[in-house]
């Protein structure tokens, strides 16, 4: 690269904000808590990284493809309850059937976002309200509890200082990360995000391209409903909400362009791991519960402006 | 009289440490219509918001009527006298046409819009300047040609006493840019400074008194219009001489690969016939509107075929979709300003490769080694000079942005390409350029479809010109036998 840096690269350039943030954290919670730093808490905030970053992944290539979906949290709910309701077929299947479902919904929002035409904003939220009533529907209304302990004693197992779960979260962020940079679909991807018109002129199949984008991010959006059902034994209608919020903060936290064309997984893993980080510290350093929500939004808003400000302006062109 | 009205005096300014103005002087008399010419990145636009107040210079300053002057904001400079008409639209296309034009000093009453008044005003303005334009519709029910009217009905809303253009006729055809010159030298009529800035030498000498040219920064000459030429004001620009080499008669005996039979997006009379073969260059000229745009948008499958067949190497085929039309064998680079229908924030290699990846790839992977390859010879080919293979090709000059764009179709070597205006918005340096590699492309076999609203462009490029005009063809010709009379003759409206 003609002896640049890689700080000019342009792909790791904007994952500098996560960077920044996940630093100044560690270095800042290392020093407030001798805890901070021992096995069985960061296998804790890996599981909790894995918790968000299984949404947050899967909404990235629908993000870089200039799409959003909000239905991610819905569908985590969703799933989650049906993994708990369908452990009578055993337990492979319940998670099959599940991600299976988190899969059809996925598509269902692809193809009604391609079909109709219709923006990704709209169709999802409308999504976002039906699939958390689906949730309710399909529990009563009331919470469901693990019968057997298959499901948990699965997500114990362990290997070294990773669960099962954290496993298969990188399993799936090397697959997605692999998937855009070097295959033609994830190519494609930032094409249509960065060009929808030109992408379609190329000769890109732009739709199948944005419905298989929305398939995966329902699929992740099931699996970490999956992780979180089966971490707590139970299952509620009302899991995963907020989830879709704490993903796009994650994506463009982890230089993501909301309006399509830029962004990376790489980007997304560090921001997701920040923030599993910065709330991991906060209860480690006792901060009653009330005040996370306001020194998160805090924390996230000024990382956002220090980094807009640092970034040099770019030179007048013609 | 010597006194300049505006004037820029000994204006530097840099950008992260490059220097885009060097010491330069530049100034407007009342009443003078002052042309600025130069390349992409020569440093016109900076000068222009330095002027207008959008940028502050380094060293130097703005004087106007001799008293110098800090514009801090563009509104500064306009309540000042300066005004600034852009070379994008500038209109919100909700409001209607009186509402722009007044926009930013709209008449008010108790606190309220003066719907009236407003009205008033935009109607006596449209009859003075001579336009059919309904003040109460919405800009966005306007054609471009229109909304660039209300744009230059800004300049004679108020007082101004300077007012900049730039580059004011890309988006126009030859027709309308002759009516927009005649409301440019109502301006000089009224006293008023006017600062021109465009790529075209001819419309230049058609209208200013003065002629600067910026090159690298610097004012490299000042002409008086009277006592230069064409030639030497195109050297002072680049550099060096440009030569406009005209078409000989090549005999092109290619096989055919496109032709179209009473061929149409809509119903009606006629439909378009025409054949195109191999190794062919065929111009198409018409004035903005003529449909020209939209022939190319259905021959690739963006439009749907209400009538006619269209026959492909001999075979009648329906093209539903473009991807459908690249695997056919054809490439279309369309018309698009702003973006030029690149993805501005991906590399310069994902650009290149986007439409041969199909063939650059191993069950899904794309082959790394070889796409770089592909990039290095088609960067040599071209004499792009690049940064890095992965740069945003945002950071490209215009001229080898239009070059990319060519570019990844010779990557797919299709068997046709339709050009719709392949040079505009682009300087004369890269435009010859960008013609010698379309020549290069006919030249390797591949038939060019090219639509162009420069008559010099289509006539010297192209084998055989076809004219239209409201949607259908009036006259086909072989292209050294054209005349610029012929063309304009066969594609200007007919009035009634």
């Amino acid at each position: 690269m003609h002896g640049r840096s890689l700080i000019d690269h342009p792909g790791l350039r904007r994952t500098f904000p996560a960077w920044l943030l996940l630093g100044a954290l560690v270095i800042a919670f290392c020093s407030q808590s001798p805890y901070f730093l021992t096995g069985l808490n960061v296998s804790n905030i890996l599981f909790q990284a894995a918790l968000i970053g299984f949404v947050a992944c899967g909404l990235t290539p629908v993000v870089i493809s200039g799409n959003i979906d909000l239905t991610v949290g819905a569908i985590m709910g969703v799933c989650a309850c049906l993994v708990i309701e369908l452990q009578s077929l055993g337990v492979a299947a319940a998670i099959v059937v599940s991600l299976g479902a988190g899969a059809v919904l996925g598509l269902l929002n692809g193809v009604l976002v391609e079909k109709t035409g219709v923006s990704s904003f709209i169709v999802t939220l409308a999504g976002m309200v039906g699939l958390r009533g689906l949730a309710f529907v399909l529990t009563g209304d009331t919470s469901v509890a693990l019968e057997d302990e298959r499901l948990s004693s699965l997500i114990e197992y362990q290997v070294g200082p990773l669960s099962v779960g954290v496993l298969v979260f990188i399993a799936n962020v090397l697959t997605l990360h692999c998937l855009l940079a070097f295959t033609v679909h994830g190519r494609n991807t930032y094409a249509i995000g960065g060009h929808r018109t030109a992408a379609y002129d190329a000769g890109i199949p732009v739709s199948s391209h944005v419905i298989t984008n929305f398939v995966v991010s329902g699929i992740l959006a099931g699996a970490s409903g999956i992780l979180m059902a089966a971490n707590l034994g139970a299952a509620s209608p009302s899991y995963g909400s907020g989830y879709e919020l704490w993903a796009i903060i994650a994506v463009v936290l982890g230089g993501t362009g909301l309006r399509g064309g830029t962004g990376s997984i790489a980007g997304t893993l560090v921001a997701v791991l920040a923030l599993a980080t910065l709330r991991n510290g906060l209860e480690l350093m006792s901060v009653p519960p009330l005040y996370e929500p306001l020194i998160i939004g805090t924390v996230l808003i000024t990382v956002l402006v220090i980094d807009t400000i640092i970034t040099p302006r770019r030179a007048g062109y013609e | 009289m010597n006194e300049f009205l505006l004037e820029a005096r000994n204006v530097g300014k840099a950008f992260a440490g490059i220097q885009a103005l060097k010491d330069v002087t530049f100034g407007v008399r009342a009443g003078e219509i002052h042309a600025l010419c130069g390349e992409n990145g020569a440093g016109k636009s900076t000068l222009m918001r330095i002027l207008d107040g959008s940028l502050q210079p380094d060293s130097g300053g703005i004087y106007l009527s001799g008293i110098h002057k800090t514009f801090s904001k563009p509104l500064k400079a306009r309540r000042a006298g300066v005004l600034l008409i852009h070379q994008e639209i500038s209109l919100v296309p909700e409001l209607s046409v009186a509402e722009n034009v007044f926009l930013g000093q709209l008449p008010t009453r108790w606190g309220q819009i003066d719907g009236r008044t407003l009205l008033r005003a935009t109607t006596k303005l449209l009859q003075e300047c001579d336009l059919d334009v309904n003040p109460s519709a919405l800009v966005s029910t306007l054609s471009i040609a229109q909304q660039q009217r209300v744009e230059i009905l800004r300049a004679f809303a108020f007082p101004y006493s300077v007012v900049i253009f730039d580059e004011p006729t890309a988006s126009l055809s030859e027709a309308e840019s002759q009516r927009f010159f005649s409301h440019v030298e109502r301006l000089r009529q009224r006293d008023i400074a006017v600062v021109y800035i465009s790529h075209r030498i001819r419309e230049i000498f058609r209208l200013a008194d003065r002629i600067s040219v910026l090159r690298d920064g610097e004012i490299s000459s000042t002409f008086n219009t009277r006592s230069t030429n064409e030639a030497e004001v195109t050297q002072a620009m680049v550099g060096r001489s440009v030569v406009h080499t005209k078409n000989e008669a090549r005999n092109v005996e290619g096989k055919e690969v496109l032709h179209l039979e009473s061929f149409s997006w809509r119903p009606g009379k006629g439909g378009i016939s025409l054949s195109l073969h191999k190794g062919e260059i065929l111009g198409l000229y018409g004035l903005v509107g003529a449909g020209r745009s939209e022939l190319a948008e259905t021959l690739f499958g963006l439009r749907a075929v209400i009538q006619g067949t269209l026959y492909w190497k001999g075979q009648s085929v329906s093209i539903r979709c473009a991807r459908q039309a690249v695997e056919l064998g054809m490439g279309f680079v369309p018309e698009d300003r702003k973006t030029l229908g690149l993805m501005m924030e991906l590399g310069i290699l994902e650009n290149l490769s986007l439409v041969v990846l199909p063939v650059l790839c191993r069950s899904g992977f794309i082959l790394k080694r070889r796409e770089k390859d592909l990039f290095d010879k088609l960067c040599r080919q071209l004499g792009i000079r690049t940064v890095g293979a992965h740069r945003p090709v945002s950071i490209l000059s215009g001229g080898n942005q239009q070059k990319i764009l060519l570019a990844k179709w010779l990557a797919r070597r299709p068997e046709l390409l339709i050009l719709d205006e392949p040079t505009r918005g682009i300087d004369v340096g890269a435009k010859a350029e960008v013609h010698a590699l379309i020549r290069s492309l006919s030249a390797e076999g591949i038939a060019i479809l090219m639509i162009s609203s420069e008559m010099p462009e289509v006539m010297s490029l192209s084998d055989r010109i076809v004219t239209m005009r409201d949607g259908s063809i009036t006259g086909k010709f072989a292209s050294h036998m054209v005349t610029e009379e012929l063309l304009l003759k066969h594609s200007a409206p007919i009035l009634n």
